[in-house]
């Protein structure tokens, strides 16, 4: 407080002394803030734009590196069967996934708002385990679970009488595998977001849909879904553009097999570019996922814009 | 809570019975935590198994008992796995890069997002959503150019980083800083004005500001980013698996993967107790720091 009080000392200096001695200030600021960004900004620059751009080079380049393709890789692309399977397989795995982890993270993250506050928070820890385990070693976990011949479900399914279901060994039930561990995964995830928006909705909202006679499912249509709008829509889509360049799982789970028909963009192009050796299709294949990402990050973005102006 | 008392509140306001009002709540009660219940089963199975299975001998899962119950437990797996080098070789390169990125992102966001949420410059704006979008970039996108980057950096130079554990270090921030700056900034847009208005009237730089104001304040919001930039680099599965491949260069994740995985014979009792020790730190950590944990996690969102 004492040297509050010098400041009209200093503010006697001339008007056009101090005007100059703002205007140095100014830049002294602007420049001690543009070295302290720096580091950010080389970061960025050297292992995230200039990769991105890179690759886009190397996308038309031959398979030696040699000799420039023009759009080659994306024709060759275009002529093979298993290309299509990927694009396929890549939206469904997306999609599908993207929609069972919404709808099971809103119905648990309501039951945890419906239970009294005291117990909330055990409830909470333990539904956000599968999150908090590397995906890696869960996968692993769920590799054995799927065991052909020791499977831990058979076991249980056996004495229902129902037959060993080939979890990763038939093409349909490695797709449901995958689109599982990817839900197991990911659920807690929205359980979380949406039960921070759940305690955001004014009580006085319900409490006057009550008086007006709304039962259960119009006071989730009319009031909780408006007032989470946003927070589901921008988990939605945060979750689309993880889940759409997944990696972990189908590596782990299926490794794309049997057959390459559980391959997502990710697993194809790293079995392309890295383990075949075909670094200029690999990253062909890896530039197909850039379409649907920046949709998504278009939305996420204006979201974000728009309840930037709202505050 | 609400949602239940409403329901019993508008049968009673037609016949005034006050059984029904709690009978009611304790039904829906019961029928919340028998859901939670299941739920609870089917997120918590995995982990459970992995700890079953971690305490079996190769002989008993080969066995084909019971698989969810343990008959002779042991901790031979345990033993066994912490007294080989070269999963301990994976540990220690895991803690390394782990802590090693931790630091480097602090060093980099902090100050960063100071820059930015405080001090307008030209070109703040767009850079801070340049940063945002960035953390929307996968790592997949990234994966094959920088592999290609290595190898021609590796060529042209000398400095081999093609399957050199250190080159973890340089791309994990790619992965940890975008995020972290966001949620700073977020934090430190949160701390009111007034604060540094005055501590820079008292005559501190900015340097002052930042260590002896913000950094105090933003506390919460910096142990929850580290925890993210700790979970991240721990968990991370492509860069190490694309970029690294000798057993003495790996990380935990793929060295478990890669090394315990041998053809055909899986030694599933060693796995999962590779699996649950490589799960440990990050497990540890949101057993303790729980709250710090969640708070990033819905911060990428909601704030900003």
């Amino acid at each position: 407080m004492a040297d509050a009080v010098m400041g009209p000392v200093t503010g006697a200096r001339s008007a056009r002394a101090r005007r100059f001695g703002l205007r140095n200030a100014m830049r002294r600021k602007s420049m001690i803030a543009f070295t302290m960004t720096l580091p950010l900004i080389l970061l960025i620059a050297l292992f995230v734009v200039y990769p991105a751009l890179y690759s886009l080079n190397l996308a038309t380049l031959n398979r030696s590196m040699e000799r420039f393709v023009g759009l080659g890789n994306f024709l060759f692309l275009f002529n093979r069967e298993t290309f299509w399977m990927v694009v396929k397989q890549s939206c469904i795995f997306a999609l599908t996934a993207v929609l069972f982890k919404a709808i099971f993270g809103f119905v648990v993250a309501h039951f945890v708002h419906n239970i009294p506050t005291k117990g909330q928070r055990k409830w909470r820890g333990m539904l956000l385990v599968p999150w908090v385990i590397p995906p890696a070693m869960s996968c692993l976990a769920w590799l054995w679970l799927f065991d052909p011949s020791y499977s831990a479900f058979n076991w249980i399914f056996e004495k229902f009488g129902i037959g060993p279901i080939p979890w990763t060994g038939d093409a349909m039930w490695a797709r449901f595998s995958v689109i599982l561990v990817n839900v197991w995964i990911g659920a807690p995830f929205f359980m979380i977001m949406y039960l921070a928006a759940l305690k955001s909705v004014p009580e006085q909202l319900y409490e006057a849909a009550a008086v007006d006679g709304a039962n259960f499912w119009q006071r989730t249509w009319y009031v909780t879904l408006p007032m989470m709008r946003n927070i589901i829509a921008i988990t939605a889509l945060f979750s689309l553009i993880v889940t759409f360049a997944n990696f972990d799982i189908v590596r782990i789970l299926t490794a794309g097999g049997p057959i390459d028909l559980t391959h997502v963009f990710a697993t194809w192009a790293f079995r392309v570019g890295i383990e075949v050796g075909d670094i200029p299709l690999g990253a062909s294949v890896s530039l197909f996922m850039v379409p649907i990402l920046t949709i998504a990050a278009i939305f996420i973005l204006r979201d974000i814009h728009r309840r930037g102006n709202e505050a | 809570m609400t949602a239940i008392t409403a329901t019993a509140g508008t049968s009673a306001s037609r016949k005034p019975r006050r059984g029904s009002i709690s009978r009611e709540r304790r039904w829906a009660l019961r029928w919340s935590y028998f859901f939670l219940t299941l739920f609870a089963i089917f997120f918590l199975v995995p982990p459970v198994y992995m700890l079953i299975t971690s305490l079996k001998t190769s002989a008993e899962i080969s066995a084909a008992t019971n698989p969810w119950w343990v008959y002779r437990p042991t901790l031979g797996n345990y033993i066994e796995l912490l007294s080989s080098p070269q999963f301990l070789t994976y540990f220690r390169n895991s803690a390394i890069v782990s802590i090693t990125v931790v630091a480097t992102t602090m060093l980099i966001s902090v100050p960063a997002a100071f820059a930015l949420s405080r001090m307008r410059f030209w070109g703040s704006a767009t850079l801070a959503t340049g940063v945002f979008l960035t953390y929307l970039i996968p790592e997949t996108l990234l994966f094959i150019p920088l592999f290609k980057m290595f190898a021609v950096f590796g060529d042209a130079t000398g400095i081999q980083l093609i399957n050199r554990w250190w080159v973890l270090l340089l791309v994990y921030p790619t992965l940890t800083v975008p995020f972290c700056t966001w949620v700073m900034i977020g934090y430190f847009a949160s701390i009111p004005r007034e604060l540094d208005e005055a501590a820079l009237i008292d005559g501190a730089n900015y340097r002052q500001v930042l260590t002896r104001v913000f950094i105090p304040v933003a506390l919460p919001g910096l142990i929850a980013a580290t925890i993210f930039a700790f979970t991240v680099s721990w968990a991370q599965f492509l860069y190490p698996l694309a970029f690294t491949t000798s057993t003495d260069q790996l990380v935990l994740p793929v060295g478990i993967i890669t090394s315990l995985i041998k053809g055909d014979v899986f030694n599933w009792g060693q796995i999962m107790t590779g699996a649950l020790l490589g799960a440990a730190p990050p497990l540890l950590i949101y057993a303790f720091l729980m709250d710090y944990y969640i708070a990033g996690l819905t911060a990428g969102a909601t704030k900003g």
